[in-house]
């Protein structure tokens, strides 16, 4: 690569800057004006006529805009951290950044389905191309195919999707396709094209078994790629899900409610477990990190399916925790790439004695996964198990506290090993290979300091995460802003008509001592489980081989099925996607 | 309205899936991924035809004649720029790959197994 002088690079940082914090200046903005009233935007002027839309709209509402706000937030802290990440980066890492932040802002904020595609492939062109920013390594090449590969697929089937939609009801605009929909009812076309729909972000969002894609990608982004991918973008795909379900499928699926309650959920709890299976055993970190992500995806799409406003309300709450978790724990990893040249956790064993800041951050960000009251995620999901326990899905609070202690319990046990040198240094078994080549590319020769940037960006991002619960008013407003996304009737009356629709304050939740208990279970879960983790050793030789030989052929064979083959993942793509088809033609039709 | 144009795209996307999970190149890799892409192309303007229609030129024509959807034609060519796209970033990193691996074999791009 060739070092460019430093004050090319000096602008390219400057000017990225000031977009990256207008945009955020512009969206808070935005989500200022749309907490009161919900904007209805039409390019162009073309207004719709008898509520027929002509025109392609953006449709504002609170949570839309707040995810916008959220995505620009760490679109910014990504660009922070990248300042001093790289060695040397070139104009196209910004311009790329820029393109990736732009696309998931229309992606928020678009009232159009075709378009809400558009920005979905665009997302992804510009992901695909940060994936791969490295590339004179040869892991990036492969993480980049992998996913463009299986994300173009998920395009292709929402394309379909979409054109089912239109010609059942001729509009594009997701309001009035809703409108036409609650007309004409439920048939099979309508559950072919909700199925379809529904793949295509689900596998954005990296739901088992259409999920392979993420851990290959996350493990070769640049970390401050790693940071918008885990903290915002597959986030993205679960928020898709709810609003398509709320927008356009409520009215016809109505009376299949139930039905679709349970093959969401379903889907979420399967992909809870396996991520949290997989999440612990990894020692490379990055992939570790990856696979937690898809965990928490797995507790998100169980809120989304719950079907209700409390727990749409629990996920929005959920999303802004543990995406502004993740993207710091992502930074704490992107120091020890720098500094120590490598990312796996044996290799690591002690290190990071040297610097003992990240070790807190990390320690810090593993007990706020593992759901720690009072905090974000602590309240997120205390209304997803109020929302669970009033739909008659009490078993689910089990699977929230198992996802929360393993996860927590992963990132707690490679703090200890890191940063504290407990437990053994040699891993488990011969038959593990070296995790974590070191790239040899991204950064020239071992620093002896790392730069405060690179601490300071996640210790305000997990400030953030410790704040935002505990702000007065901001779990209501979410709430609130939950109560007016799924209201199906209201969306297409403030989007085609233009009428101003007054809702009822949504009487807030309140978190009770259950709430404590259950998470202090997932705490203390946590820690025990970073205790075998790092000194069980000694036990685990001890338990018989009756139980312990088939319980370590089931691992093996689970993590053999991510093998990085991107045949073997569309092979897993179909079969998930013929189950979900078929299952859902069965009950829904 | 024909049944054989939705057959042909339900046909063309389960062939270009099989050639994605098939392939032993990636160059074939990436054009089945275009052949799936084909099949929304050829649905789009299925749904969009209407029969004795010509095309959506509204040009010079009385007001009564009957057109095929424009509607599904401008998604078509919006589709066709994203594929260029994505196909043009898949092809460049199928060449990177094949400078770093030496092969272009999916069996024998697998770095990341840990």
């Amino acid at each position: 690569m060739v070092i460019r002088p430093l004050s090319r690079r000096w602008l390219n940082d400057a000017v990225t800057g000031a977009g990256a914090v207008a945009v955020v200046v512009l969206c808070a903005l935005l989500l200022s004006r749309a907490a009161q009233h919900p904007i209805a935007y039409w390019m162009g002027g073309f207004r719709p006529v008898d509520q027929v839309a002509i025109g392609i709209s953006l449709s504002i509402d609170p949570v839309g805009a707040g995810l916008a706000t959220f995505s620009a937030v760490l679109v910014l802290a990504a660009l922070a951290y990248s300042l001093r990440y790289f060695d040397s980066v070139d104009g196209v890492f910004h311009a790329l950044l820029l393109l990736f932040g732009a696309a998931m802002a229309g992606f928020t904020l678009t009232g159009d389905l075709f378009n809400l595609i558009v920005f979905f492939e665009l997302m992804g062109a510009a992901a695909y191309a940060l994936t791969g920013y490295l590339i004179e390594d040869r892991a990036p090449i492969q993480g980049a195919i992998n996913f463009a590969v299986t994300n173009s697929i998920a395009g292709y089937a929402m394309l379909v999707g979409v054109a089912l939609l239109y010609a059942r009801t001729g509009a594009l605009n997701m309001a009035q396709i809703g409108l036409a929909l609650d007309r004409h009812g439920a048939d099979p076309l309508v559950v072919v094209a909700m199925v379809l729909l529904f793949l295509g972000f689900l596998t954005k969002a990296a739901a088992v078994p259409l999920h392979f894609w993420l851990a290959d990608a996350y493990a070769v982004a640049p970390i401050p790629v790693c940071v918008l991918f885990a903290g915002v973008m597959t986030e993205l795909g679960v928020y898709a899900v709810a609003r398509l379900y709320w927008v356009i499928f409520a009215g016809p699926m109505h009376p299949h409610m139930e039905a679709v309650r349970a093959i969401l959920i379903a889907i979420g709890v399967v992909t809870a477990l396996l991520g949290s299976l997989m999440c612990f055993q990894q020692r490379h970190i990055k992939r570790l990190l990856a696979f937690s992500s898809v965990a928490h995806i797995g507790v998100l799409i169980c809120g989304v399916g719950l079907l209700s406003a409390r727990a749409l309300a629990g996920v929005g709450v959920y999303i802004v925790g543990h995406g502004l978790t993740k993207a710091a724990l992502f930074m704490c990893a992107g120091v020890l790439l720098h500094r120590f040249r490598t990312i796996d956790e044996y290799d690591l064993h002690g290190r990071g004695r040297e610097i003992p800041a990240v070790g807190v951050l990390m320690v810090v960000g593993g007990l706020l996964l593992a759901a720690l009251p009072p905090f974000t995620l602590f309240a997120g999901k205390s209304l997803l198990e109020e929302a669970s326990t009033q739909a008659g899905y009490g078993w689910l609070i089990a699977v929230f506290i198992v996802t929360s202690a393993a996860t927590g319990a992963a990132v707690l046990r490679v703090a200890g090993r890191v940063f504290l040198g407990w437990g053994p240094r040699d891993a488990p078994g011969a038959g593990q290979a070296r995790a974590g080549q070191v790239s040899e590319d991204e950064m020239q020769d071992r620093p002896d300091h790392t730069p405060p940037m690179m601490i300071v960006v996640p210790v305000v991002l997990l400030a953030l995460t410790l704040a935002v619960a505990l702000i007065p008013g901001a779990v209501p407003a979410i709430e609130d802003a939950a109560a007016r996304f799924t209201d199906h009737a209201a969306y297409a009356q403030w989007v085609l008509r233009g009428r101003p629709v007054s809702w009822p304050s949504v009487a807030p939740s309140h978190i009770s001592a259950v709430d404590v208990l259950y998470s202090s279970l997932s705490v203390l879960g946590a820690v025990t489980l970073a205790g075998l983790g790092l000194f069980g050793r000694p036990l685990r030789a001890r338990v018989p081989r009756v139980v312990g030989g088939p319980w370590l052929r089931a691992l093996h064979t689970v993590r053999d099925l991510h093998s990085g083959h991107i045949g073997d993942y569309i092979a897993w793509w179909t079969a998930g996607a013929s189950l979900l088809g078929a299952i859902c033609l069965l009950t829904l039709a | 309205m024909s049944f054989l144009p939705y057959a042909v795209a339900v046909w063309l996307f389960i062939v270009g899936l099989y050639g994605v999970v098939s392939s032993r190149h990636m160059v074939r890799t990436i054009l089945s991924l275009a052949v799936v892409q084909s099949a929304t192309y050829v649905l789009l303007l299925a749904i969009g035809y209407r029969s004795g229609g010509q095309a959506p030129i509204v040009a010079d024509i009385p007001p009564t004649t009957t057109l095929v959807d424009p509607v599904v034609q401008v998604l078509v060519l919006t589709d066709v720029v994203i594929e260029a796209t994505v196909t043009a970033l898949l092809l460049a990193l199928v060449v990177q790959a094949h400078k770093r691996f030496g092969s272009v074999d999916p069996n024998d791009l697998r770095p990341l197994r840990d």
